[in-house]
C-alpha cells in the first residue's frame, strides 16, 4: 500500500513540476466559469420574466443550472483525460526510467495502481476548480446539495474509467503524442456511442448504448445512483487496469 | 552469489543470448566484455528480472529470477546504460524516491540518501534539477541510485561510457571502493576498463560465451605474437634508419620490423615477434651493442579488438566451422 502511495505521489509531483497540471486546471476553470456565467445569466433573465408575467413554472437551480453544467463538465473531461494520461507510461518507456520501476521490488499492479491514482488525484484537483463556481450558487441560492454530490461522484467514476483506459493506451507506445491521440479518439468514440443509437430500438442498439460512458452519467447528473451504473463504471475501471497489467507483462517478454 | 546456467534469450527473430553459463562469487568484481550487440545488456536485464529468459536458469543469492523476482530485486542494484533519471526531480528528491521504491524504511531514507550522495560526490548539487545536470553528474546519480539500498549485487551497464577521463578515473575508484561488500558485474567494451577494476572477465560475442578468465591469464594466454615498440635517439641522421632496421631484423625470433617514425631526433620501430618468443631482452641487447641510445622499449598491449579476434579465431579453429545464420540482436 505504501508503495502505491509513493508512486502516486511521484506522479502527482511530476504533474505539478511541469506546467501541464496548471494548464489543465486553468483551462477547465475558464471553460467551466464561462459555462456557469452563461447558465446563471439565462436563469436570472428567465426568473425576471417569469416574475413580471406572474406565475409560470417554478424555477429550480438544481435542474436548470447545476445539472446541465455538470453534464457539460463531463464532456470537457473527455478532452482533459488524454492530456493527463498520455505521459503516464509512454514517457517512462521513452526515457528508460521504466527499467528502474520494473527492476525495483514493487509489483506491476502497485505501479499501475499508483500511476492511476496519481492521475486520478490530478483529475480531482481539476474538478475542484468547478467547486468555486458552485459555491457562488450556494451562496446566493438554495440548491439541493445531495444531487450535486451524486453528480460529482459520477464525474469521478467516469473520470476513473477514462483515466484507466488512457493508462492502458499509454503502455502500448513510447510516443506520447500517439498515446494522447489514440486515447482522445477512444474517449470520443465512447461518448458518441449513444448518439448513433438515439433513434434505434433494436437489441444491438441497447448494447451499444450501454457501452457509452455518457449514458451512465445521465442518471448521476440527475442525482440518481443506480446499481447498474455503478457496476458499469467500477468494471470499466478494473477492466482497463487489468489490460494494463497484461500489457506491462508483455512489455517484459517483447522488449 | 550469481549463477547462470544455460541462459538463452530469444527475441522474435533473433537470438540475443545463446546458452551462456557462468558463476560469480561473493565480493567479486567481474567484467562483462564484448562488442556492441553481443548480448551484454540482455544478460544483465535477465539478471535484474527486467526480462524473463527464454530458456535456462539464473539465480541471484539463491533466488531464481523467474520464481522469486521480488527477492532478487531487493538484492540487486542496477545502473542501466542510460541512467534512469526523472528530469523534473531534484537529486535529493529523486534519491529519496528510489530509496523508498527499493524498500528502505521511511525513517532511514534521509540518512541513507545523504550517505550515497557523499559517496558518489553529488551532494553539492543536491537541490539541482536533474535535467540541468552534466553527463558526469547524471552518471554518478545513476550510480548512487544503484547502491542506495546497499544491495548484495551491483549490475552496472557501461558505467563509464560518455564520461571524460577524470570522471572515468573517479568512477573506477568508486566502483573499486564498493567491491568489498558488493558483488559487482560491470559491462564494457573497453579492455583497459576491465584491467583496472575487474578480477575476472567474461567475454561474449554474438550472444555466445567466448572466455571466462582472470585478466592476467587472458593476456598471458595471448602474449605470443606480441608487438614491441622500440624508440632510439637519433642525432644528425645517426644512426641510419636502414641500418637499424637491418640490425633489428637479425634479432632471433623477430618476424617483422616496421619503421613508424623518424623525426625530431627519434626513431620509432614496431617489431613483431614469432609466436611464443620473448624478444624484448634480445632487442635491447642488439641496440645497446650497436652503440645506439635506447630511449624506450615498450610492449604494445592488446586492444579488445585483437583479443577478441584472437579468441574467436581460436574458438573457430577448435570447433568445426559452422555457418552463422542468426542475426545478432542488438540489446
Amino acid at each position: 500500500m505504501s508503495q502505491i502511495w509513493m508512486i502516486c505521489r511521484k506522479e502527482l509531483n511530476s504533474y505539478f513540476a511541469s506546467p501541464i497540471a496548471y494548464l489543465l486546471m486553468a483551462f477547465f476553470a475558464l471553460i467551466f466559469g464561462f459555462g456557469t456565467y452563461t447558465a446563471t445569466r439565462d436563469f436570472v433573465r428567465f426568473a425576471f420574466q417569469a416574475q413580471l408575467q406572474g406565475g409560470g413554472a417554478p424555477m429550480n437551480i438544481n435542474e436548470q443550472i447545476i445539472t446541465p453544467l455538470l453534464s457539460f463538465a463531463s464532456t470537457i473531461t473527455l478532452f482533459l483525460v488524454p492530456m493527463i494520461t498520455m505521459r503516464l507510461v509512454a514517457e517512462e518507456k521513452k526515457s528508460g526510467t521504466i527499467e528502474l520501476l520494473l527492476t525495483s521490488p514493487v509489483t506491476d499492479s502497485q505501479i499501475i495502481l499508483g500511476k492511476w491514482l496519481g492521475a486520478m488525484l490530478l483529475y480531482v484537483c481539476i474538478l475542484a476548480m468547478s467547486v468555486i463556481n458552485l459555491a457562488l450558487l450556494f451562496a446566493w441560492g438554495k440548491p439541493d446539495i445531495k444531487p450535486v454530490l451524486v453528480a460529482y461522484l459520477g464525474l469521478l467514476l467516469q473520470g476513473g474509467c477514462l483515466l484507466a483506459i488512457g493508462e492502458f493506451i499509454s503502455t502500448l507506445t513510447r510516443n506520447q503524442i500517439i498515446a494522447g491521440g489514440v486515447t482522445f479518439f477512444v474517449c470520443l468514440l465512447l461518448w458518441l456511442l449513444n448518439w448513433s443509437t438515439s433513434f434505434d430500438t433494436t437489441g444491438w442498439a441497447a448494447v451499444v448504448n450501454y457501452l457509452s460512458i455518457v449514458t451512465h452519467f445521465d442518471n448521476f447528473s440527475k442525482g440518481v445512483i443506480e446499481t447498474k451504473d455503478l457496476i458499469f463504471y467500477v468494471s470499466m475501471i478494473f477492466f482497463p487496469l487489468f489490460l494494463t497489467s497484461r500489457s506491462m507483462e508483455s512489455l517484459r517478454w517483447r522488449s | 552469489m550469481i549463477k547462470v546456467e544455460g541462459l538463452t534469450k530469444r527475441y522474435a527473430r533473433t537470438v540475443a543470448v545463446d546458452n551462456i553459463s557462468f558463476e560469480v562469487e561473493k565480493g567479486e568484481i567481474v567484467g562483462f566484455l564484448g562488442p556492441n550487440g553481443a548480448g551484454k545488456t540482455t544478460t544483465m536485464r535477465v539478471l535484474t528480472c527486467f526480462l524473463p529468459p527464454t530458456a535456462g536458469k539464473a539465480t541471484v543469492a539463491g533466488f531464481d529470477v523467474l520464481e522469486n523476482p521480488m527477492d532478487v530485486k531487493k538484492r540487486i542494484g542496477y545502473l542501466p546504460e542510460t541512467p534512469p533519471l526523472y528530469p523534473e526531480m531534484e537529486i535529493e528528491e529523486y534519491l529519496k524516491f528510489v530509496g523508498r521504491l527499493k524498500g528502505i524504511p521511511s525513517g532511514a531514507v534521509k540518512s541513507r540518501v545523504n550517505e550515497v550522495m557523499e559517496r558518489c560526490a553529488v551532494a553539492d548539487m543536491r537541490h539541482r534539477l536533474i535535467s540541468k545536470l552534466s553527463k558526469g553528474y547524471r552518471q554518478r546519480v545513476g550510480l548512487a541510485q544503484a547502491i542506495i539500498h546497499n544491495p548484495d549485487v551491483l549490475i552496472l551497464d557501461e558505467p563509464t561510457s560518455g564520461l571524460d577521463p577524470q570522471q572515468i578515473i573517479h568512477t573506477r575508484e568508486l566502483i573499486r571502493s564498493l567491491s568489498g561488500d558488493h558483488t559487482i558485474i560491470l559491462s564494457t567494451h573497453i579492455l583497459s576498463e576491465v584491467e583496472h577494476s575487474c578480477e575476472r572477465v567474461i567475454i561474449i560475442s554474438s550472444g555466445r560465451l567466448v572466455a571466462i578468465d582472470s585478466v592476467m591469464n587472458l593476456t598471458n594466454r595471448l602474449r605470443g605474437s606480441q608487438a614491441v615498440a622500440v624508440e632510439l635517439e637519433a642525432v644528425d641522421g645517426r644512426p641510419n634508419p636502414n641500418d637499424v632496421q637491418q640490425r633489428l631484423e637479425q634479432v632471433p625470433g623477430v618476424s617483422r620490423v616496421l619503421m613508424k617514425e623518424s623525426r625530431s631526433g627519434r626513431l620509432i620501430f614496431e617489431v613483431e615477434g614469432l609466436q611464443g618468443r620473448h624478444i624484448r631482452s634480445d632487442l635491447a641487447r642488439a641496440v645497446v651493442n650497436a652503440g645506439w641510445n635506447l630511449n624506450e622499449l615498450r610492449s604494445l598491449g592488446f586492444s579488445l579488438e585483437e583479443i577478441f579476434l584472437q579468441l574467436t579465431a581460436s574458438e573457430q579453429r577448435d570447433k568445426a566451422p559452422e555457418p552463422e545464420k542468426e542475426q545478432v540482436g542488438a540489446n
